[in-house]
């Protein structure tokens, strides 16, 4: 028995650990070390700063660096703005026998790669984009106008990528809330503002803590959205570190850039679990 | 307020509304992407100039339809090889990894844990340039020191397949052990009190258990991995997945193909979440 | 005495299914009302309209007069403890029981005052900064009284509260809920669909069924004159027999007696609803601890069978004989007094059984 036990371990350890310290571990610290090594015009590799310094040192850098985190940030909170009440629709309001049928039209938009969606809003809203066609023939618009390439338009875009991170937690925690609760304020008294601060949204933190940090994460490091939908300067972090591998191909460079975004990104969810007093695993599931 | 309580007008109509807007925002994209599949137009934009499938089925010089678009068909076929190879790595280490945390118990085990969840909180663009530079590194390393050229630690398909796994796996891993949770260990006691060794348990017992969440998990993973762009943008080789092929298209100007892609794309996905949804309810029953 | 709760010829139709159906009642001020019937028979529907979550579809529901009609559930003085209590758990108990003042934005210092002595007044002195899930089910009983006594409704309507504690718990909080509100003098209606709940600690007791209110009375009056053969089924346990008239007499006002024959051929005398013909078929009612085991010869005007013993349900004070009369398989349950005097009763036994004409009441067969 003890044997065979101490075998099933070994048996299950060794794959994971190999993905987890391959995959993860060792090009993470790669990673990070490729951060402070430069390569120097007589052909050494050197360990330096220089990397990180560039960063601050050139404001085109850590301003696209500000802009990503703080648009991130509008994202998020627009996302659970706009979700909230049709998860609240879903959960509480509409009848049950359309709650199945709801759930899944809601989800099936989001099985669809990325980039057809962000296509689709690519081909309504440019210059010659089925809006402006509609537009113009109606008369309410005398010139086509370039909807696309706008800040708002790429936030937007984001939005709607996200949406689908942020309904599932939120339907699953207001699914949680027993409708007694509600009806128990009510009767106490409460009007409709009472209830959703004093009993909705505290029982809805652990389900808007989880939604909020996966679509912070996923919009920090979107590259698709703000590449096809933002304008000329709009420019997203994840594009300073794409264009530094694949068109400066300088490396180094990269790896800080990269390395800048980890530690944001993992400093906003640590941030995030710190305040509703959350465990990551809880998060996640 | 909820559907168990008195709702004045104004609120369930504002609400009504408010869904109505919202499914119009979510849709709309996606259902004006098909419509102009079917557009007699060389560009996907409106006037509607008559119905036609020539984008799927035409073969003329100007009109290549995508089942005779050499370049999109192959970029499928690619998107096929790596999704069913990510699928098949990550389900088998997914499950490993499912019974390692939930049956299995060593030392680090938390520590393990939290780094077994940490793919799905590193931003894609990240996974992708770290699993790209420690490969560079190693691909140099084995050059220099042991005079190895290995092909595929460079720029290319294996390392798709890798760089995708890396973070498909944690979720294959979360859905089979919640089922795992549910499982019921008297079962396995059973078994060996009547005579099973452990593997025989896991074989007959455990994995017949789990055999709905390990498909479900399948499933998911292949689209996820047909789907990814973020980290497959940086570990890409000269042959392009679906996804990047697309962007190129979108990024470069775009014709009524991507637009019949998209919609053999959304028919193919809804599809299956309708079917996933069907033999979810049917296993309920 | 001032009417608390008045319900008039309320209706609930929801499309084709009418789940109140025209029901009456009056509560007086201070009374302890319940409302006892089977899951399913409207009693919530009721409980809703009355705390305004449902708007009856006919009728009229007035509250120390006032007619309630329109009135939304946080404007009524009324307040209800619901059946899993729908206590706050991400509140304290003390901001539980505030949160209804907060609502009327009372002065902070009197809310904490009011808050101090109505947690006293449930015997919870001093729990206020505690948390809901530290708390035990019957705790948490109280703090939800606690929570709607303290806005001084003129009606607390209170949903099954007990349904979720173990038993003994929900004898020992019967008791005390009486007392509660004996203390405390608010009107109380209560609904359940636990006899014992009921008859204990209420002052008048309606049985609902399908809608309807069978039969509204003081619980010894319920148990012993019941007006329906629902309530009689309903309330405590009651033997059915079926049977035949043969003659009914009138031997008082309002007092018929009726003839009978069972289908085994037994002729009873007993208290009847009304004087039916004879030949009409009737079910008579029989209560376990109204038949005396072999009672003495020389007592008067008992109706008098014999029995074969089945078995012997031993159950303590509540222990019973499962017989059959000697000629049919009708099973019949008869209390065992547990006085040691019936020590020597064995199943396969035959045993004379005797009982009071008045002890029994029949209704027309249905």
């Amino acid at each position: 028995m003890k044997t065979s036990l101490r075998w099933s371990l070994f048996f299950f350890l060794t794959p994971v650990l190999l993905w987890l310290f391959l995959l993860i571990v060792l090009p993470h610290i790669d990673l990070l070390i490729m951060s402070f090594r430069m390569d120097t015009d007589d052909g050494k590799t050197i360990w330096t700063l220089s990397n990180y310094l560039n960063f601050f040192h050139e404001p085109i850098y850590w301003l696209t660096f500000v802009r990503t985190a703080v648009y991130s940030i509008i994202v998020t909170l627009l996302t659970l703005v706009i979700t909230f009440p049709l998860a609240f629709y879903i959960t509480k309001v509409v009848g049950l026998r359309f709650q199945g049928f709801f759930m899944t039209i809601i989800l099936m938009p989001f099985w669809v790669s990325e980039l057809v969606r962000v296509y689709g809003w690519m081909i309504l809203l440019r210059e010659s984009g089925v809006i402006n066609h509609f537009l113009l023939k109606f008369g309410l618009l005398r010139h086509p106008v370039e909807m696309l390439y706008h800040d708002s338009t790429m936030i937007m875009g984001l939005v709607y990528t996200s949406m689908l991170f942020m309904v599932v937690p939120l339907i699953s925690v207001l699914e949680s809330l027993d409708d007694g609760l509600i009806e128990a304020a009510y009767d106490l008294g409460a009007n409709m503002w009472h209830i959703l601060f004093k009993i909705i949204i505290p029982h809805a933190v652990p389900g808007i803590v989880s939604g909020c940090i996966v679509v912070f994460m996923l919009t920090l490091g979107n590259y698709l959205t703000p590449n096809l939908m933002g304008g000329k300067n709009s420019l997203w972090f994840t594009e300073q570190i794409y264009n530094e591998f694949i068109a400066s191909f300088n490396w180094n460079q990269g790896a800080a850039f990269g390395f800048l975004l980890l530690v944001l990104s993992s400093l906003v969810i640590w941030a995030g679990l710190k305040m509703s007093g959350q465990k990551l695993s809880q998060v996640v599931q | 307020m909820i559907r168990t309580l008195p709702n004045s007008r104004p609120y369930t109509i504002g609400f009504k509304i408010y869904i109505v807007c919202f499914f119009v925002f979510l849709f709309a994209p996606l259902l004006i992407t098909c419509i102009l599949a079917f557009n007699d137009s060389q560009f996907p934009s409106l006037p509607w100039k008559g119905f036609t499938l020539q984008w799927f089925t035409g073969n003329l010089p100007d009109r290549v339809g995508i089942f005779h678009d050499e370049i999109n068909l192959h970029s499928i076929w690619t998107s096929v090889q790596v999704a069913f190879f990510v699928t098949l790595l990550a389900t088998t280490v997914g499950t490993c990894g499912a019974f390692l945390f939930e049956q299995e118990n060593f030392r680090f085990k938390q520590l393990l844990y939290f780094l077994m969840l940490a793919p799905l909180v590193i931003p894609g663009v990240i996974l992708g340039i770290s699993i790209l530079l420690f490969s560079n590194s190693l691909g140099t390393f084995f050059e220099q020191h042991l005079h190895l050229e290995l092909d595929f630690l460079g720029p290319g398909l294996p390392l798709v397949v890798l760089g995708q796994f890396s973070f498909i796996t944690t979720l294959v891993t979360l859905v089979v052990s919640a089922r795992l949770k549910k499982f019921d260990h008297t079962l396995e006691e059973a078994a060996l009190n009547l005579g099973a060794n452990r593997f025989e348990v896991i074989r007959y017992i455990t994995l017949r258990f789990l055999k709905p969440a390990i498909i479900g998990s399948a499933a998911v993973a292949f689209l996820m991995s047909f789907e990814n762009f973020n980290t497959t943008l940086f570990l890409v080789g000269s042959d392009p997945t679906l996804p990047i092929n697309l962007y190129l298209q979108v990024r470069d100007g775009s014709t009524p193909v991507i637009n019949a892609i998209s919609f053999l794309l959304i028919l193919g996905t809804s599809t299956a979440a309708v079917a996933n949804l069907y033999f979810s309810r049917k296993r309920k029953d | 005495m001032q009417i608390a709760l008045s319900v008039q010829n309320v209706i609930k139709k929801f499309g084709d299914f009418t789940a109140v159906d025209n029901v009456s009642f009056e509560v007086p001020d201070g009374g302890f009302f319940s409302i006892l019937g089977p899951s399913g028979c409207g009693k919530t529907t009721l409980l809703r309209m009355i705390s305004g979550f449902i708007e009856p579809s006919a009728g009229r529901i007035e509250i120390r007069g006032r007619d309630m009609a329109g009135l939304s559930p946080n404007k009524r003085p009324v307040n209800l403890i619901f059946q899993n209590l729908a206590l706050f758990p991400m509140m304290s108990v003390a901001e539980n029981v505030a949160f209804g003042l907060q609502r009327r934005r009372e002065k902070k210092e009197v809310i904490e005052q009011k808050v101090a002595e109505i947690l006293a007044r449930v015997g919870l002195p001093g729990f206020g900064e505690k948390k809901i899930h530290q708390l035990s089910g019957g705790q948490k009983q109280r703090v939800a009284i606690a929570r709607c006594l303290v806005l001084e409704p003129a009606v607390l309507l209170l949903d099954e509260p007990l349904g979720a504690l173990d038993l003994k718990l929900r004898e020992q909080m019967k008791v005390e809920l009486k007392k509660l509100q004996a203390q405390v003098g608010t009107t109380f209606v209560y609904i359940t669909h636990d006899q014992s709940e009921a008859l204990v600690m209420s002052d008048k007791v309606a049985v609902m069924n399908s809608g309807r209110f069978e039969q509204i009375d003081t619980p010894p009056n319920l148990y012993n004159n019941p007006k329906t053969p629902f309530v009689a089924r309903f309330v405590g346990d009651n033997n059915t027999w079926s049977g035949r008239i043969i003659a009914c007499t009138q031997e008082g006002p309002g007092e018929i007696v009726a003839e009978i024959e069972t289908a085994e051929g037994e002729r009873f005398r007993v208290r009847s609803t009304d004087r039916f013909a004879p030949g009409a078929g009737v079910d008579l009612f029989l209560r376990p601890e109204s038949m005396l085991i072999e009672p003495d010869a020389d007592i008067a005007d008992l109706n008098r069978f014999q029995v074969v013993v089945k078995s012997i349900l031993f159950d303590g004070a509540n222990s019973r004989l499962l017989a059959n009369p000697l000629t049919a398989d009708t099973e019949l349950l008869i209390a065992l007094p547990q006085n040691r005097q019936y020590d020597y009763i064995q199943p396969g036994d035959k045993i004379a059984i005797g009982w009071h004409a008045q002890a029994g009441i029949c209704f027309p067969k249905v």
